[in-house]
């Protein structure tokens, strides 16, 4: 194909495409598209960024989309920002779309992140395994984790397998508690907690994978102590079979950025990449919702109107610039 | 003369079963005998794939685009461009159907741009007021069918607005209005085609298969990438899924055409087109709405994981609600998906339906009276909406839009009735929980585990071969050869148990329940009132709660299946016994015939077709649901699917693993459709 076809199919390409020319340093008008997942502190942060979007005078739009997905729609634009990006479950993929270009990283949360296998407070309290949260106690309670499907074995019910691959099977054979356990992977993070509801109704004992903060901190969740992480103790960091014991790092919570954004709306950027949330101010949104029972949306208004203190400073020097 | 070839076909399947013992018994398993595992040659296909891929979605054909915004020209493949360009023409006709209900800017920002919008914030264009929306809705259910219809459409109607759904239900309500009329226009051009051309018919099968049986999320990231997150892609992806039971459906009932009717056709000098539009396919109409029922249906059924890249509405929020277990809240979503499928579906078919005898006494007073009753009732309704903007404080004007979630709330109740299932069945059904895993699951995986490739493919290809003869067998043999040389194979065998035990009791269940309703006309309309339901209420819902009383096992996943795969095998039974004419049971019944042979002998033969192409759609429900299951917890090929999604490498393994579920799904129709053509020969139907 000659160069002059290429350019007159580009010159129509460019000249369908609705052109907005924007002057350098102002904001373009054009929607931010911000994602929304499916749990809920992503969803009312989603709307608590987009209304300090909305304060500094840019145009947001909501785009639901599946989390896994939401890695590769941001690389090719058709979301802007990604605002909760969990170390654990998603470095992979946030790494990867990295790689893969198109994505930058926009800052990491104040928020430390713990996710780690645990049990449920009543588990502990019915003293189905005595010397929790320790793991050692792990050792000989097996029998009250058992299910039909488990052979006997306690069962420990791990996220989908493309959250951590195969970690968890192997910090079991590195604990040694490969004879007595075994991981059985669930589908969606909905899975586990109709396993947890249902373990509750039933009176048994469960060990699941779980997160902090979440919705279930407020029905009271205790983290297995394991062995410390390090540097290099999982396989694919290096270790072996006999350093795969050790427990879950904490995590960091990131943020990440379509490219082009930072040049299309220099001041949104500005502002996101300032932004930061720690870890009681990410448990006080998913609490009005999950506690107080309010739409997400009323959540992030009443969570913008009680923390002006919080985020005005970080439009500040933009509106300033403007101004 | 039948007797001696029964025979020798029961010979041969002995024959065949013996072999398969042996094979099963004598072939030892370890993995470096051929007979018991292939080699996975194909290892490195799914990276193959992979970088194809890329090439055709970053690569090939690179045009230079410039890019205002950032000032600066960008290189984008001209692939994506074109598909993109699609894209944006289905989202625009989609923005634009859900600002006529909703309001909004897009419309106005598709002709103008952004800047001018901010410059401009008085232009916008506003939404219907429901009840505008629930007027129309009664008045054409009235004016198309009568009380009825009406009284359907104003309940669900004002349901969903009261509950406080009416924004999400219309958002979902828009992406359905344009998808369905796609899917069918599609599906009725592609199934003349096929029937006039073999081999576009031959072609298209398995097309169809594979469009309906390839995982979704195996195909996810390369349609968000060609065609952009949001309802768009959304659409596309429920345009693929839900045209090919109209395919189906529209080459049945045109190949139904009995010779006489069009060499009456000819006889009175139609022309190509006139014989086409005129006779055949009024002619083929019923199964044609069966058709346009099932565009509808699975465009509902697919709003939920439509929502998984973009679709606005119901689906998304329904999975918020399921995030964080609100049951109750689920339920009432679901319901508002259901009945906007039924309403949808019975105006269609009642539209459908009054066409025909409707262009004949049309007078001009009678067409303007309906449009006069709309205007007034849009009038009517915008005054109601300005007074209820002084009654109510701002943006809560319960006049105009019910706001989300702002309405009254059954989810208690539902949630109290979730707790009570709990409650009262708990503790028997763990019993049976596990006995049916321990007993019968696991030994009949293990089973399954425990055949040697050779013996698989000697069942398999034998059962096509005693059947239709080597071609058949030959085809079965490329699609099993295909997953044999993956490294998928032993995934491939769970599916299959899977699947095959769910489409075994389902196909009994469906042919047993559908039989028995379509022998009354009253339990014909509540039996596929069910089937609307099952299909499209959201499985997701239902699954919370089996999760809960059966675990995260095999079991939880077989009965959303068994659920799922049911609704075909019913509907196209009792649809198929419904068609036999009247006239022939008479015969039958004068000639002296008892019910129960005139059953056997008279009506099954002839709703056979039906029955065939309901035992397809089984099998293809049935293997969907089962990859499914991958968001319960399951071991299969679904499981894999989820996990690539976050591989770097992911598109090429989940395309390969789509693959694999489609060739399992090819394997088993193959058997099955060419079965059934050579019992139709028998009959002496085809």
């Amino acid at each position: 194909m000659s160069r002059n076809i290429k350019g007159g199919i580009a010159g129509i390409v460019s000249a369908a495409v609705l052109a907005i020319a924007g002057t350098a340093s102002a904001d373009s008008n054009e929607p931010i598209k911000i994602p929304i997942k499916n749990w809920s502190s992503q969803i009312v942060m989603a709307h608590v960024i987009g209304g300090i979007f909305e304060s500094i005078g840019a145009t947001v739009e909501y785009v639901p989309v599946d989390n896994q997905a939401s890695f590769e729609a941001v690389r090719v634009g058709d979301i802007h920002i990604l605002h909760e990006v969990w170390q654990s479950t998603m470095q992979n993929a946030y790494y990867s779309a990295m790689e893969k270009g198109g994505l930058i990283d926009a800052g990491t949360h104040d928020a430390e992140t713990l996710e780690e296998m645990g049990v449920p407070n009543w588990v502990v309290d019915q003293g189905l395994c005595p010397g929790l949260p320790s793991w050692e106690a792990l050792k000989d309670c097996y029998a009250n984790f058992a299910t039909p499907d488990s052979g006997g074995k306690g069962r420990w019910l791990e996220g989908p397998q493309s959250w951590h691959g195969d970690i968890m099977p192997n910090r079991l054979k590195g604990l040694g508690l490969d004879d007595t356990w075994v991981v059985k992977f669930a589908g969606a993070a909905d899975a586990l907690w109709a396993e947890l509801e249902a373990a509750k109704k039933e009176g048994r004992g469960t060990v699941i994978f779980n997160w902090t903060p979440n919705f279930t901190d407020a029905e009271g969740f205790t983290f297995i102590e394991f062995p410390p992480y390090y540097d290099g103790c999982r396989i694919v960091d290096g270790g072996d079979v006999s350093t795969t014991g050790c427990g879950s790092p904490t995590g960091w919570l990131k943020k990440g950025a379509h490219y082009k954004l930072p040049k299309t709306h220099p001041q949104a950027y500005t502002v996101f990449s300032k932004l930061t949330f720690n870890t009681p101010q990410i448990g006080s949104m998913a609490a009005l919702v999950d506690l107080d029972k309010m739409t997400h949306e009323d959540a992030a208004a009443k969570w913008l109107a009680d923390n002006e203190d919080v985020w005005k400073p970080w439009t500040e020097s933009v509106l300033g610039e403007s101004n | 003369m039948a007797a001696p070839r029964i025979s020798r076909k029961t010979i041969g399947f002995g024959v065949l079963f013996s072999v398969f013992l042996l094979l099963c018994l004598l072939v030892n398993p370890s993995d470096a005998n051929w007979l018991w595992r292939l080699p996975p040659l194909l290892k490195d296909l799914p990276f193959i794939i992979n970088d194809t891929v890329q090439n055709l979605l970053f690569e090939w054909m690179p045009i230079e685009v410039y890019d205002p915004t950032i000032d600066d020209y960008e290189t984008k493949p001209l692939f994506r461009e074109v598909t993109r360009a699609i894209s944006s023409t289905l989202l625009l006709i989609i923005d634009a159907v859900r600002e006529v209900m909703l309001g909004g800017v897009k419309t106005i920002v598709a002709f103008t741009d952004w800047n001018f919008i901010n410059e401009n914030p008085w232009l916008r264009w506003p939404a219907l007021p429901w009840t505008v929306i629930t007027g129309w809705a009664i008045l054409l259910g009235y004016r198309l069918q009568g009380t009825g219809l009406a009284a359907l459409a104003a309940f669900s109607m004002v349901y969903v607005s009261v509950f406080g759904q009416w924004e999400p239900s219309m958002q979902t309500l828009s992406f359905v209005l344009v998808a369905a009329p796609v899917s069918v226009v599609l599906g009725l051009g592609l199934g003349i085609w096929a029937f006039r051309n073999r081999a576009v018919e031959a072609a298209l099968n398995p097309l169809l298969n594979v469009a309906q049986t390839m995982p979704h999320y195996s195909y996810l990231v390369p349609v968000i990438v060609l065609f952009g997150v949001g309802d768009h892609a959304a659409a596309i992806a429920t345009i693929i899924f839900a045209t090919p039971p109209m395919v189906r459906l529209t080459l049945l009932g045109l190949k139904n055409v009995p010779a006489e009717v069009v060499e009456a056709g000819i006889m009175n000098g139609c022309g190509r087109f006139q014989l086409l539009f005129r006779v055949l396919v009024p002619t083929a109409k019923r199964d044609v709405l069966i058709g346009v029922n099932q565009v509808v249906m699975q465009c509902l059924a697919m709003t939920v994981i439509a929502s998984f890249i973009g679709a606005q509405g119901l689906g998304s929020n329904l999975m918020i609600a399921l995030n964080s277990l609100k049951v109750g809240t689920g339920i009432e979503i679901g319901l508002c998906i259901v009945l906007i499928a039924v309403v949808l579906d019975r105006m269609s078919l009642a539209w459908a339906h009054k066409q025909t005898d409707y262009f004949a006494d049309l007078s001009f007073f009678e067409r303007h009276r309906l449009v006069i009753m709309l205007v007034a009732i849009l009038v009517a309704g915008c005054l109601l909406a300005w007074a209820g903007s002084f009654i109510f404080e701002e943006g809560r004007n319960y006049l105009y839009i019910v706001p989300h979630n702002k309405g009254i709330t059954t989810a208690p109740f539902w949630q109290a009735a979730v707790d009570w299932t709990w409650d009262t069945f708990f503790f028997t059904l763990k019993g049976f929980n596990e006995f049916l895993i321990t007993k019968v699951l696991f030994p009949m995986r293990d089973l399954y585990l425990g055949m040697p490739v050779i013996a698989t493919f000697v069942l398999m290809m034998g059962t096509a071969f005693l059947l239709d003869g080597v071609k058949s067998a030959l085809i079965v043999g490329v699609f099993l050869l295909f997953i044999a040389f993956s490294e998928y194979w032993d995934r491939a065998l769970i599916t299959a148990y899977m699947a095959s035990f769910s489409v075994m009791v389902a196909a009994v269940v469906g042919l047993v329940v559908g039989t028995l309703c379509a022998q009354n006309r009253l339990a014909t309309r509540v039996a596929l009132l069910v089937c609307d339901f099952l299909q499209t209420f959201p499985s997701f819902i239902y699954l919370i709660p089996v999760i809960m009383l059966f675990g995260i096992t095999d079991t939880s996943v077989i009965i959303a299946s068994v659920v799922y795969a049911m609704v075909p095998a019913t509907r196209y039974t009792v649809e198929g016994l419904r068609s036999v004419p009247e006239v022939i049971q008479e015969a039958g019944t004068m000639s002296g015939v008892s019910r129960m042979q005139r059953l056997v002998q008279i009506e099954f033969p002839l709703a056979f077709p039906h029955i065939m192409l309901g035992l397809n759609q089984t099998v293809i429900f049935g293997l969907f649901m089962v990859i499914i299951g991958a968001f319960i917890g399951t071991t299969d090929l679904g499981q894999l699917i989820l996990g690539a999604i976050s591989d770097p490498r992911g598109t090429g393994i989940g395309l390969t693993l789509g693959l694999c579920v489609a060739f399992i799904g090819l394997a088993v129709d193959q058997i099955i459709r060419t079965w059934a053509e050579r019992r139709k020969k028998e009959l002496d139907l085809g």
